[in-house]
């Protein structure tokens, strides 16, 4: 009846997992007590949870990125603090088996459940609008795509008090992930929950992809492109490369778990290396996926805060589209130490050290776009800088490691560890961070509070060196990574150090739930009444804060790279159509949320082997889908009058805010 | 504010160095003790010294422009529509460019001159060392001498090494820092790796690839001994009364830790061979049961050396 199901799966044993499981549960419990509380349920289906419109999608998995975000950190701090205290004798608090799931779990949240919905969460608020457009291509794919996301984190939630999460690392490496080496339901969690929300961000990319290429306003060629924009497509055109590899690899892994097949074990002709070729050949790209639209989101914020246009902007996009091409190419940097020979690693070798041309060129670029600007110190403008300084070092190691006899002894050491948060904290999520000071206006329709904002940049900068310097120095310590607890004293006192500078990382994120608060709270005062708070040069910028629904009443014609500036400078940004026409938009609809639903029972139904319910789940999404397709009543038409009584209101106060 | 945390920004900076600087003799990459270590050492100097040349200025410009160019400094000139210079273009495509072209020279040479599979000596004046990875063990092979060992590795300063390594199990790193290179051990496949210590000294020796929950276990003392030195740990490990077989090997790895070194006095010829010939489906008669970390002894069964007697068992 329950397949592998039983009440032993439940860790009861377990204080610190009991701990983290009931802490969930009681902040779960909380926030929808209060929303029964304030009878928001008829709000909450009917204005997010049924939505299709892209701003509020967005929103909705940014608030899950937040989350997981929490949860990945917790990991951290619970990592750091064992690494700190397991020398020698000492067992530490976490036993291998707990600890073994926390880096595996910290792994892939991080990437694929706080980096991806980051990333998708900030290209739906802003691409559409900076292409001057009224939704996505297709809107409801847009909300199947966020509730296959939500379904796949959920599953990585509920691993916590049911049963266990993978133990054998984010990058789940054959033959461990084998039946045979990892024979409980852990790295089914992995598998499914990675698998499901990669069918969401897959859909994602399509749907950006049509999107920017199809929807762009009169006028926007693709070289007048916002460059967030630019760097949105192509990361959208290495998803849809990309993630088909990942959901392969995962299904082969699967039938060798599900149906005794041999792809990747050690014996009947199965191969190993072909999983961790495959893993990143995706892997790579992904890199790429999540840290070219923070490049993107640097160029916006650094020529808006030097009140001046891009630097070198076709340099820019030409050399965005030769790092598309190559993070294809570099793949086998991954594992040097295979046992290829000389001329397979020198080509990767070679091909990864290339990278570096295209991405020193960006850097100069944004260099050179400060240069003779008028910079304004902002939160979004700090994450940059701090971006800029602390970047180029995990450049600098990251080309050390990309020749292959370093690479020899630097290999799987905390070296790496460091390299690649290096790269990933300053260059993927202070992006992220400076997108979300920087749009946040534009989704809520107020400013964030910049007092704490900078707080919190401060503490999570001196955190991240505090935090990963001394892992630098351990790798040439020679400490490997995934090290439950060590016999070495001399490791102890940088690990110290590294856990010190986590708890400083902390306090950082503290400080942006602080921000939170206090900006909600002084709301009004901070109220964006224009919709323009920073004098922004790209076409988000001339839509209201929060937008309309249908984001702009009539398409804007488009004549330049910084197409809303050039507006104002022209003085129509402002000016009042003589007519507004009826406006077309898609209707809120329930076949997504619900879709994601089943989704995440048909995932826990089949990694708990419970057959019946995956039958019964596959034919639920299947009548889902169905149901949608037969919908016809799919559209709404808001009429002119009410389009410009929408915007009578909100033109009025911008002009005031422009006159002034 | 803007000072304070700068100069609280310098002073984790300094802890940092401190700490580095504190246990200067424990970076063991940078105190190699073979020459593949100090080649691969200076590499690591070359390179980092070479991409200084693009990061210092960058980090200054990154600084500098915006403390000079900032809203409040009206005396700075404003150029809202400058957004192309060719020149800067020219040198800011050029110079990253040339360093590549200087890395990229380097690492082709370096990377066939330190290729792991290059022998370091002639095949009769090296030292043959069969490896395999266990759950959570090394087994030490050495075909010339018929000895074998479990997570020990002794050898004379100053002999080439080579290395033939394979896993039964899941896929580990063979490393030993203070000598260089590491080389992945997998199921069913043989890789190589050459290695030589100059002076006497107990090095460690590690896995560096995640394996389950034994894995921050599998660290072996590697000692270069003198020669005699070495001819005396020879008979020690004759005098043994364990041998290694098949069925010796089948009990060996089953997954748990070793405690301390096990010696076998004498190993069936060929072992290494039929180790690696076992997953290959066509020398193989029936398909091997490969030992589930779940369902035997467990870890920490066998005791274990750095006394972590508290762990808990294994998987379910």
């Amino acid at each position: 009846m329950f397949g592998k199901l039983t009440l032993a799966a439940v860790p009861y044993h377990d204080p610190i997992v009991m701990g983290a499981v009931v802490g969930s549960l009681l902040g779960a419990l909380a926030v929808l007590g209060l929303i029964t509380y304030l009878k928001k349920w008829p709000y909450l289906w009917c204005e997010w949870l049924t939505s299709v419109d892209h701003k509020k999608i967005g929103i909705m998995y940014i608030i899950l990125s937040l989350i997981m975000l929490l949860r990945g950190f917790s990991d951290a701090i619970m990592m750091r603090a064992q690494q700190a205290m397991a020398v020698g004798a000492s067992p530490g608090f976490l036993p291998p088996d707990h600890f073994n799931q926390v880096f595996s779990a910290h792994g892939t949240i991080m990437i694929l459940f706080m980096a991806m919905p980051f990333l998708s969460g900030l290209m739906n608020i802003v691409v559409p609008q900076q292409i001057g457009a009224r939704d996505v291509a297709f809107p409801f794919l847009n909300a199947v795509s966020l509730w296959l996301s939500v379904a796949g984190a959920l599953l990585v939630m509920v691993s916590l008090g049911v049963g266990e999460f993978s133990k054998a690392g984010w990058s789940g490496y054959t033959p461990l992930t084998e039946l045979a080496y990892s024979p409980d339901t852990g790295v089914d969690y992995w598998l499914w929950s990675i698998q499901i929300s990669g069918v969401g961000t897959l859909l994602t990319g399509i749907n950006f992809l049509v999107t920017i290429i199809k929807m762009r306003a009169p006028g926007m060629t693709l070289m007048r492109m916002p460059l967030f924009t630019w760097t949105a497509l192509l990361t959208n055109i290495l998803i849809i490369f990309a993630f088909p590899m990942l959901t392969a690899a995962l299904l082969m892994l699967s039938l060798d778990r599900y149906l005794g097949m041999h792809f990747f074990t050690n014996d009947l002709g199965g191969n190993t290396m072909m999983y961790i070729n495959l893993f990143w050949t995706w892997g790579h790209p992904e890199v790429y996926i999540v840290i070219l639209p923070a490049f993107g989101i640097y160029s916006e914020v650094v020529a808006t805060f030097s009140r001046k246009r891009i630097f070198g902007y076709t340099s820019l996009v030409y050399a965005t589209a030769v790092i598309m091409f190559l993070s294809f190419a570099v793949w086998a940097h991954h594992f040097f130490t295979m046992g290829t020979s000389a001329n397979v690693n020198i080509f990767f070798g070679i091909s990864t050290m290339v990278i570096a041309i295209p991405t020193g060129v960006k850097v100069f670029n944004w260099l050179f776009t400060m240069y003779k600007g008028r910079v304004r110190m902002t939160t979004p403008m700090l994450w940059t800088i701090g971006f800029l300084t602390t970047f180029v070092l995990g450049g600098l190691t990251g080309v050390l490691m990309s020749i292959p006899p370093a690479d020899y002894v630097l290999h799987n050491s905390l070296f790496l560890i460091a390299h690649f948060h290096n790269m990933l904290i300053p260059g993927t999520l202070f992006g992220f961070l400076a997108g979300f000071a920087y749009w946040f206006p534009k989704a809520t329709g107020f400013k964030l509070d910049e007092t704490w904002g900078k707080r919190s940049f401060w503490c999570w900068l001196i955190g991240f060196y505090m935090s990963f310097v001394p892992l630098y120095v351990l790798g040439f310590m020679g400490m490997p990574r995934r090290m439950q607890h060590y016999d070495n004293p001399a490791w102890q006192l940088p690990l110290i150090i590294a856990a010190v500078g986590t708890l400083i990382i902390a306090a950082g994120i503290g400080c942006m739930l602080m921000q939170l608060f206090v900006s909600f709270m002084n709301r009004k005062a901070n109220a964006d009444t224009t919709g323009d708070p920073w004098d922004g040069r790209t076409l988000e910028w001339a839509t209201a804060s929060p937008p309309a629904v249908y984001n702009f009443a009539v398409i804007p014609e488009v004549r330049d790279i910084d197409a809303f500036w050039d507006m104002k400078e022209r003085g129509v940004a402002y000016e009042r159509p003589e007519r507004y026409e009826d406006i077309v938009m898609p209707k809120n609809s329930w076949h997504g949320f619900v879709l994601g639903v089943v989704a995440f029972v048909f995932g826990f139904a089949v990694i708990w082997h419970i057959w019946w319910l995956a039958a019964v789940t596959t034919l639920g999404m299947i009548a889902v889908v169905t149901a949608r397709g037969c919908a016809d009543d799919l559209f709404m038409v808001i009429p002119a009058k009410e389009v410009a009584r929408i915007e009578d209101a909100r033109v009025r106060p911008a002009l005031h805010g422009a006159a002034r | 504010m803007k000072r304070n945390t700068a100069s609280a920004f310098a002073a984790v900076l300094g802890l940092c160095a401190l700490a580095a600087l504190s246990g200067c003799s424990e970076l063991a990459l940078l105190d190699p003790k073979g020459p593949i270590g100090e080649a691969e050492r200076r590499l690591i100097f070359i390179a980092f010294g070479l991409m200084l040349i693009v990061v210092i200025p960058v980090i200054v410009m990154a600084v500098w422009f915006p403390h000079k160019y900032r809203e409040s400094n009206t005396e700075a000139e404003y150029a809202p529509k400058w957004s192309h210079s060719g020149r800067i273009e020219l040198v800011m495509w050029l110079i990253p460019m040339v360093i590549v072209i200087l890395l990229s020279t380097l690492l082709w040479i370096e990377t066939h001159r330190l290729d792991p599979y290059k022998p370091l000596a002639a095949p009769d004046k090296q030292l043959p060392v069969e490896v395999v990875s266990l759950d959570w063990k090394w087994l030490f092979i050495y075909p010339q001498q018929g000895v074998a060992v479990v997570n020990e590795l002794v050898f004379p300063a100053g002999m080439p090494l080579a290395f033939d390594i394979t896993s039964d199990t899941v896929m580990t790193s063979f490393f030993i820092p203070r000598l260089g290179s590491q080389i992945y051990a997998m199921g069913g496949m043989r890789t190589k790796l050459h290695l030589l210590a100059d002076t006497e000294g107990e090095y460690v020796g590690q896995n560096q690839q995640f394996s389950g929950a034994g894995y921050p276990d599998m660290f072996f003392p590697a000692r270069a001994v003198s020669q005699a030195g070495f001819d005396a740990w020879l008979q020690k490990v004759k005098a043994s009364p364990d041998k290694l077989d098949m069925a010796r090997f089948d009990e060996l790895r089953k997954p748990g830790l070793a405690a301390g070194p096990v010696y076998f006095s004498k190993v069936e010829p060929g072992i290494f061979e039929a180790i690696l010939g076992k997953y290959d489906p066509m020398t193989k008669q029936g398909s091997p049961q490969p030992a589930g970390h779940s369902g035997h002894g467990g870890y920490g069964g066998q005791g274990g050396h750095g006394g972590q007697t508290g762990h808990q068992g294994h998987g379910q």
